[in-house]
């Protein structure tokens, strides 16, 4: 907006652009995800503070000691980090114009994504088979809460990234694609973040309490 | 009404149906069937006279599927006008209750029927009368203060519109299928969990929420990125109309605040769907977390909604003074410190929650320091006004009678800022006094102000003074009669919510403000006809120069109403009152070179993904399982199949833009020479 000039060459007032500037295309929409992504970081937040008031609430029921097997949250975090790694590669290959190596990287973040979730559901299963259901006390309830919504995150997150390998290889690597692969871009790494929360402060530091 | 026993039904009615049953329906009940025949009957003349004049392919081309900020806004006015006349009418049936149910009376409505209509007309009045009042006024007039041809996100605006219009339809269809909740506007738990509220009515409370919610956050990412990216050259920040600025905060504060009511929300049907342990009194749950979350939004509500209002004052003061308004930079800093502030005040709506007594000095405190810079924006406005040319025009008298009511409601905030003081007014009619000071003497004032100033801007007349000073009077001191007893009831120790009295003496002061109430219900009345006389009168009202009131910004620059692309020629800003300055220094308005304008194309999406959400929410909300599913899967395909079309925007061609604009060169050249 600086960088334009604010009156004519001999000084007077200019009232308006005679040059048409238009807003390019999809000029707000980084900004726009952006914050919409913090609006959605404020619904995790939300979701920690209530496991931070109830995740003591075990209602005689078990406790993380009990539940958590650190191994395989291990080995579930590694699948997503990986995953982010490898989005990352995809965006390099998508600014180097390289659609086809856009297109197998994506394919390899979703595999990790898949991974990651069917860890997360087996996770689940397991612990509801040994009763420790969301119903069961304050923690629990709050525990399946702040991690399946993040697993349904990561499920939405898969959805959009099929369909985007799909409007990749119809359309190529234009501006509007490329625009949409960073915005899941950040929705990715997003995740990825909210995760490290996850694993902190429920998965280890649930151990030690 | 509790659900019938499944026993009743054999399974397969069971699977198809839900829950919702013949009983569902609310044919014992004279007064809802009643309201439902008019309501059906009005219904069917609508949509007759829309066939008759076929005017369908006309809405649904020019409006349901415009992307344009202008018809949105206007759309957004209609249903928040819409909602006001819904909102109104449970006031005046609890004031009419109150009224009569003294000295064993029963009154006319059961206590089913009243716990429903104030929990409705509560939930109607913030969500579906004063939101999107205040959202319709931001989408119209923001983008054209700035210069602008369109928000950020034209087709997320229309969707955002849709999805408000369908949280209404959702609270509608509580009043005559099954019930709507019965537990007051915010639904407290144990309250409102499962246990004590079996029935659909918490269902239908959150599921219309919930659709609601997300078009407000979506048009308030909207808003936002239009401010911050779509400011014509030369507008910096602090260059900003001071209603663009409040509406800068104000979508701030819808981004940060309604993604705490989605969570909380979405924890209380989990609590009641799948039975988790929440806001349960067993199983560890606590249910003042959820009184402490929803507050936590519910506290920046009340400043997204008296934000613009400030705004709206702000720019009519200024312009009815034909000064500049004093102190732009401390009016500016003082709404970002309410902003702020806002978010550090949400305990004060339960002191008596027993968290002691430093948690509530704290919160006493930073409420009694909100009052600071609200002070100053009213001292800001006086000195406006001190030795300005003032004209009394309607826009101008609305924001007198803000500036006497609010001040009241402002200093009985204060007091029950003291939580020695709540302790004793807690829940009592003083608070319900209070608020509705603020809300009405506040929101409700500034709308009307903001109707009748910008209305010519949009439609290209202005509204009929006459008629707006009737509707004003009858509003102003009808709000004075519905409320000041209230006052005195509440500290009398009157709690809210209630249904019948004993205390006979008590009565006067209720039919005093039922009377009040009466005169409010003409001052609607007078505004509807207000607008009436004025289509009907449109000729002699006619406001040709675009610029009727002598305004200060840019909004004024354009034809009323603007063309579909606002400005012919991205205005240039080099002040803060950027058509004052424009006016003053001898701008010439383009006559010719106009260019081609790449403009949005107008979508169905938006409609269609709402009606699959109220489709959604009717198959949660009665346990209709296949409806939902099919609904979930309905929207994810259209709004998937949507990101395949790629070809979203047209040209203006320039030819277009000239035969427009010559035709307002004409229109002004008359305008001089008469």
């Amino acid at each position: 907006m600086s960088d334009t000039a604010l009156t004519t060459p001999q000084g007077a007032p200019l009232f308006h652009l005679a040059d048409e500037h238009e807003h390019e295309e999809g000029g707000s929409t980084a900004l726009g995800f952006w914050i919409y992504l913090m609006s959605d970081c404020l619904i995790f937040a939300i979701l920690f503070a209530t496991f931070g008031v109830l995740g003591g609430s075990y209602a005689a029921g078990p406790s993380p000691k009990d539940l958590f097997d650190l191994p395989l949250v291990a080995l579930n975090t590694s699948m997503l980090l990986l995953s982010s790694i490898t989005y990352g590669f995809a965006m390099l290959a998508m600014q180097r114009g390289r659609s086809g190596q856009v297109q197998a990287w994506l394919a390899v973040t979703g595999l990790f994504g898949l991974a990651f979730l069917s860890i997360e559901l087996y996770e689940f299963a397991h612990m509801i088979h040994e009763g420790a259901t969301p119903q069961r006390s304050a923690f629990l309830s709050s525990f399946f809460t702040l991690v399946g919504t993040h697993g349904l995150h990561v499920t939405f997150g898969l959805i959009w990234l099929v369909t985007l390998m799909v409007q990749v290889k119809k359309r190529g690597l234009i501006a509007a694609n490329q625009r949409r692969l960073s915005c899941l871009s950040m929705f990715w790494h997003f995740l990825d973040v909210i995760w490290i929360g996850v694993f902190t402060f429920v998965y280890l530091m649930g151990m030690l309490r | 009404m509790t659900p019938a026993p499944m026993s009743d039904h054999s399974p397969i009615i069971h699977a198809i149906f839900g829950r919702l049953t013949l009983e569902s329906l609310p044919l014992n009940e004279p007064i809802v069937v009643g309201t439902f025949i008019v309501v059906a009957l009005g219904g069917l003349a609508l949509l007759g006279a829309i066939t008759y004049f076929k005017l369908w392919g006309y809405l649904w081309r020019e409006w349901f599927t415009s992307v344009d900020h202008k018809r949105i806004g206007i759309m957004y006015m209609v249903l928040g006008i819409i909602m006001l006349l819904r909102g109104f009418s449970d006031a005046i049936m609890m004031r009419l209750q109150q009224s009569i149910a003294f000295g064993g009376s029963q009154g006319y409505l059961d206590s089913h029927h009243y716990d429903q209509i104030f929990t409705a007309h509560g939930v109607i009045m913030i969500f579906f009368v004063a939101m999107p009042l205040v959202t319709g006024l931001m989408n119209f007039i923001v983008p054209l203060q700035i210069g602008a041809r369109d928000v950020s996100f034209p087709f997320l605006n229309n969707f955002s519109f849709w999805m408000t219009a369908a949280g209404a339809v959702i609270v509608m269809m509580s009043l005559f299928i099954g019930e709507f909740a019965r537990t007051g506007w915010l639904a407290y738990p144990p309250l409102s969990n499962i246990g004590y509220s079996p029935d659909v009515g918490v269902d239908y409370y959150i599921w219309a929420l919930q659709v609601a919610g997300v078009g407000t956050l979506l048009s308030g990412v909207n808003l936002i990125c239009t401010i911050v990216k779509m400011r014509a050259p030369g507008m910096t920040m602090m260059k900003m109309p001071i209603f663009t600025w409040t509406a800068l905060c104000t979508n701030i504060l819808i981004v940060a605040a309604f993604p705490v009511l989605t969570a909380v929300l979405a924890l209380l049907s989990l609590d009641r769907y799948i039975g988790t342990n929440f806001f349960t009194n067993d199983f560890g749950g606590n249910p003042m977390m959820y009184v402490n979350l929803i507050w936590i939004w519910g506290h920046p509500e009340v400043y997204i909604l008296i934000l613009p209002v400030f705004g709206i004052f702000s720019e009519v003061t200024a312009t009815f003074s034909r000064k500049r308004l004093f102190g732009y930079t401390s009016m500016v800093y003082a709404t970002v410190v309410i902003t702020v502030l806002s978010y550090l005040v949400w305990l004060h709506h339960f002191f008596t929650m027993g968290s002691g007594a430093s948690v509530n000095s704290f919160f006493g405190i930073t409420t009694m320091i909100i009052s600071i810079p609200t002070g100053a924006k009213m001292f800001n406005w006086l000195f406006t006004m001190y030795r300005g040319r003032i004209r009394f025009e309607l826009p101008m008298m609305w924001t007198l009678a803000f500036m006497l009511t609010f001040v009241i409601g402002g200093m009985t905030g204060v007091l029950l800022a003291v939580p020695p003081a709540d302790f004793v007014l807690h829940n009592s009619l003083f608070l319900v006094a209070h608020f509705h000071n603020v809300i009405i003497g506040g929101v409700l004032f500034g709308l009307f102000a903001g109707i009748s100033y910008w209305f010519p801007k949009a439609f290209g007349f202005k509204l009929d003074p006459f008629w707006g000073k009737m509707s004003f009077w009858f509003w102003v001191v009808g709000f004075y009669f519905a409320f000041m007893p209230l006052y005195v009831l509440g500290l009398m120790g009157v709690t809210r919510r209630l249904r019948v009295f004993d205390d006979p003496a008590l009565q006067i002061w209720f039919v005093i403000a039922a009377f009040g109430a009466v005169l409010i219900a003409l001052g609607i009345l007078f505004f509807l006809i207000q607008i009436g006389v004025s289509i009907r009168r449109r000729e002699s009202l006619r406001d040709t120069t675009g610029d009727p009131w002598d305004g200060r910004t840019l909004e004024w620059a354009t034809s009323s109403p603007p063309p579909d692309y606002n400005f012919a020629f991205t205005p240039v800003v080099h002040d803060n009152d950027a058509w004052w300055d424009m006016k003053n220094r001898g701008y010439r308005r383009p006559e010719s070179d106009f260019k081609a304008i790449l403009m949005p194309r107008n979508t169905g999406t938006g409609v269609i993904l709402a009606g699959f959400s109220i489709a959604l929410a009717f198959g949660l909300i009665w346990y209709i399982w296949w409806l939902a599913a099919m609904s979930f899967a309905g929207l994810l395909a259209v709004a998937i199949g949507h990101t395949f079309n790629y070809a979203r925007d047209f040209r203006i061609p320039a030819e277009t833009i000239l035969a427009t604009e010559t035709a307002r060169t004409r229109l002004l050249a008359a305008e001089a020479t008469r």
